[in-house]
């Protein structure tokens, strides 16, 4: 059996974990207006609390995380969103 | 200068569908009377609140799509303030994307509804 494995044994794994490279959902699918009117979609920039996920989270660009949280912040106006909850998802 | 711009309200659940029905046709007629030109309109029908409005967890919503003068808006706030039927009321000003995703978000409807026919 242990012919199939390599000789050299090391007492902690050696395997370097590959980080994935986060990137920007909207410049990647050219999303150009992110719209107020859609909670579902919004929800995927909040945490359970109801609020909104950091840039180093979610990988947005700059530019887009402002607009995400304009679109937010619409939303929450209109009770689409909510201003502060608790087990949101 | 025509802009476009698209508002959402919400109107109180106490009245009944004809009341809420005479209301949003309230407003299209005051925006029409004023030279706006209607682009579209939608009927959300009534809708959980995600948090009590007036003491109220559910209401009416309505959009309205119209081009107008900016001068306009004002008095449209206004008697949305002033008529005690509107909860609440978002205008929203669109740019270049905003029409073209909400262009592009009817065409799509239209072409569902076609299919479903």
């Amino acid at each position: 059996m242990s012919t199939n494995q390599s000789e050299i044994r090391y007492l902690t794994p050696t395997t370097v974990e590959v980080k994935k490279k986060k990137y920007c959902r909207f410049k990647k699918n050219r999303i150009r207006y992110i719209d107020y009117k859609d909670p579902e979609f919004l929800k995927k920039f909040l945490n359970e609390q109801g609020k909104i996920l950091p840039r180093r989270l979610t990988g947005t660009s700059l530019k887009y995380q402002r607009k995400v949280a304009t679109a937010i912040k619409r939303a929450r106006h209109l009770a689409l969103l909510p201003y502060v909850a608790d087990m949101l998802k | 200068m025509l802009n476009q711009y698209e508002t959402v309200f919400i109107i109180t659940p106490v009245l009944s569908e004809a009341q809420m029905k005479e209301a949003v046709t309230k407003f299209k007629g005051y925006l029409t009377e004023h030279g706006a030109e209607l682009v579209h309109s939608e009927n959300w029908g009534l809708r959980k609140l995600t948090y009590p409005i007036q003491k109220k967890s559910t209401g009416f919503y309505n959009l309205i799509e119209f081009k107008a003068e900016g001068s306009l808006i004002e008095k449209l706030e206004l008697e949305f303030r002033r008529d005690e039927r509107i909860i609440r009321f978002l205008t929203f000003k669109m740019d270049k994307f905003a029409v073209e995703y909400s262009v592009k978000k009817r065409s799509q409807k239209e072409t569902e509804k076609k299919l479903e026919a």
